[in-house]
């Protein structure tokens, strides 16, 4: 694991937000790192900090209120943080693109596809205009838009939703880049639609040979395109494994909770048992581990006691004193 | 067992801005055209599909929040097609509806305890009782009394989901229209939410139409699912039966796209090929003809009716319901 030396390394990053009511907390100490080619997933539910996570690499926190008050964003060894403006846009959709949960407010509706994607295009490499509107044109064919030199001169309302995130993919694609951010990529799509997309994600990372972050609410799409995921509570990584092992043998409750809340198909309808309780305020957070007030196994310490990230396997690190409580057990 | 709602080949057709300005013909969007279906007291009747397939248009359709363009609609035993005014007002006591959003569908203005009084007094409920029945609402749904001085904004998106559950209860109906009731809720709310909406089925024997586009959620609440296509139901059976033994090539392609939360169970997935097709001008035949892998000449000309295709009652709208199935097996 060790001998590959990752592409991006997030460590120890805090992003708050100051605001009249206090700072909140978005993201309080998160560290992961992202290895070439593949696709770690970021869960967590709405105000974890995972967009916040995405939008602080890119540099688009914004600010103020935003303000990256700690931590190191290493991108090929470079550290993003402290950058100029105009040295992140060199870096924002050539070496590191993003997509967008919705591809309608992403995508400026009063030019033609073919303008924005042309533009992105020139901006970055030293090409014609030409050489720029043929590259557009083998991006929509690559993503699956069927008759693209037609499509190219199209506005982004005569596209349909799974069309237009074909788009916004396509458009993301454009410079090769080596790490694409995907923040709720197919959370606005059908089902059916879904799939397409996820597949396409698939196809594309094998071709291009790039690193997805895919940041999503679904622990189905986790499973579905994840090699490593990090689930994120309150700001912090709860829980952070290879996605195999978080299904397997997830440990934190955290994420055992989540698993338990989403109804299974299966003839034998059991009841669901969710998470009991609210996500926390993120700029009042308890003090000890912010999970604790609606974790079923919480003990006294766990009110008063910030848990660390612990290794509790081979590439399996968890946030949660039980965990602590039993290694040292095991070694004393 | 005589059913609580009954929906008889309704159709709401709405009108479209013409194109042409010299022709006749009046575009229409056909949202819904020509479903049937029953609902008996006590059960909860999923209604599935994607966006723009009609399900919304057809819960608002039963309450008749919409007027249909055509066929009628049945609630215990009575013809309400025709209804309005004063009957229709009666009516709405025992049929009532929890919208998607908790953020859109309250009042902004009204203290929690104002908005649950609101339907009781529109139905004569004295004062002092109106109260109770406040402390008593909030208490069913999981909140406290001190909650009802307080306004929408203060609450969070479950919280604020709860209260439009009481206040589609406090009027003590025997159907509830639930139109995709947990979707903008996050994962761990969203089952909070579920449990609650079925304790109180069994609490007070409410019958449910759970209109949803997420299959698993609409599997482990319903009895019974209706799919839903292009405005037609293109099946229908019990839950169990349906989920495991789906007829219908649109169905099958549905359930194999739900993302399998186990990274061990590789499924074997029907994409399919293209978007659904506008309902402004769907397809001639088989609506799903356009995306289904097994379409042959027959479908594009004729449209198949929904007909039963097992001993257990499941129902499908396919011209080859039973043959898919046999070549699936082989294959």
């Amino acid at each position: 694991m060790e001998s590959v030396k990752p592409l991006l390394e997030v460590k120890n990053l805090h992003t708050h937000f100051f605001t009249k009511s206090g700072i909140v907390r978005a993201v309080d100490g998160v560290n992961f790192d992202v290895k070439p080619g593949e696709t770690l997933g970021i869960v967590g539910e709405s105000g974890s900090g995972k967009s916040i996570t995405a939008m602080s690499i890119l540099g688009l926190v914004p600010s103020p209120p935003g303000k990256i008050v700690d931590g190191e964003i290493l991108f090929k060894g470079e550290n993003l943080i402290g950058k100029t403006e105009k040295q992140m846009r060199q870096i924002r959709g050539k070496e590191i693109s993003m997509v967008f949960q919705d591809p309608m407010t992403s995508l400026n509706p009063v030019f033609s596809v073919e303008k924005q994607m042309i533009e992105t295009i020139v901006t970055h490499e030293k090409v014609t205009k030409k050489q720029a509107r043929e590259r557009a044109t083998e991006l929509l064919n690559l993503v699956g838009i069927p008759d693209p030199h037609k499509r190219l001169k199209n506005y982004p309302h005569e596209f349909s939703g799974g069309m237009r995130q074909r788009v916004m993919i396509a458009m993301a694609l454009s410079c090769n880049p080596s790490l694409l951010i995907a923040d709720e990529p197919t959370t606005a799509l059908d089902v059916t639609i879904q799939a397409q997309i996820l597949e396409l994600f698939k196809k594309m990372q094998k071709e291009l040979d790039m690193a997805i972050i895919m940041i999503t609410h679904d622990l189905g799409v986790v499973s579905e395109v994840c090699d490593r995921v990090m689930v994120m509570y309150a700001g912090k990584p709860a829980e952070f494994t290879e996605t195999k092992k978080l299904f397997d043998n997830g440990k934190h409750p955290y994420t055992l909770g989540l698993m338990n809340s989403i109804p299974k198909i299966s003839p034998n309808k059991e009841k669901l048992k969710p998470i009991t309780g609210l996500p926390p305020d993120l700029s009042a957070l308890p003090t000890g581990c912010s999970f604790a007030p609606r974790c079923k196994h919480a003990m006294e310490s766990c009110l008063s006691i910030d848990p660390s990230l612990q290794k509790v396997d081979d590439n399996h690190l968890v946030r949660c004193l039980l965990y602590e409580e039993t290694k040292k057990a095991v070694t004393t | 067992m005589s059913a609580l709602l009954e929906l008889k080949n309704v159709k709401k057709h709405f009108p479209l801005k013409s194109e042409k300005i010299l022709t006749r013909e009046k575009p229409v969007l056909k949202a819904v055209d020509g479903i049937s279906l029953a609902v008996h007291p006590g059960e909860t009747l999923g209604l599935v599909g994607e966006s723009g397939c009609g399900k919304s248009t057809a819960g608002r359709l039963a309450l008749k929040l919409l007027e249909p363009t055509d066929g009628e609609i049945w609630f215990k035993g009575n013809n309400i097609t025709s209804y309005s005014g004063e009957q229709l007002r009666k009516l709405r006591k025992e049929m009532q509806i929890i919208f998607q959003d908790p953020y859109a569908s309250l009042n902004p203005r009204k203290t929690i305890e104002q908005t649950l009084m609101e339907p009781m007094k529109i139905f004569g409920t004295p004062k002092n009782i109106r109260k109770q029945k406040v402390d008593y609402l909030l208490d069913v749904v999981g909140l406290s009394s001190y909650h009802k001085r307080r306004y929408p904004h203060e609450f969070s998106g479950g919280q604020r989901q709860r209260i439009g559950i009481a206040r589609a209860l406090a009027l003590e109906p025997e159907l509830v229209i639930c139109d995709e009731p947990v979707s903008a809720l996050d994962v761990s709310i969203q089952a909070q939410v579920i449990n609650l909406m079925e304790d109180l089925q069994a609490e007070f024997n409410l019958t449910y139409v759970f209109i949803a586009h997420d299959l698993s959620v609409v599997h482990h609440i319903s009895d019974r699912v209706a799919v839903m296509y292009l405005g037609k139901i293109v099946e229908l059976g019990e839950a169990n039966e349906l989920y495991s033994n789906p007829k219908h090539p649109y169905t099958q392609a549905l359930l194999s796209a739900v993302p399998e939360t186990n990274p061990h169970h590789e499924k074997e997935r029907i994409i399919l090929n293209g978007d659904l097709p506008s309902p402004a001008n769907p397809p001639v035949g088989c609506k799903f003809h356009t995306r289904c892998p097994f379409a042959e000449e027959i479908c594009r000309l004729q449209e198949p009716e929904l007909k039963p295709v097992s001993e257990n009652g499941q129902m499908a709208a396919c011209h080859f319901a039973k043959e898919v199935i046999v070549e699936k097996q082989l294959s």
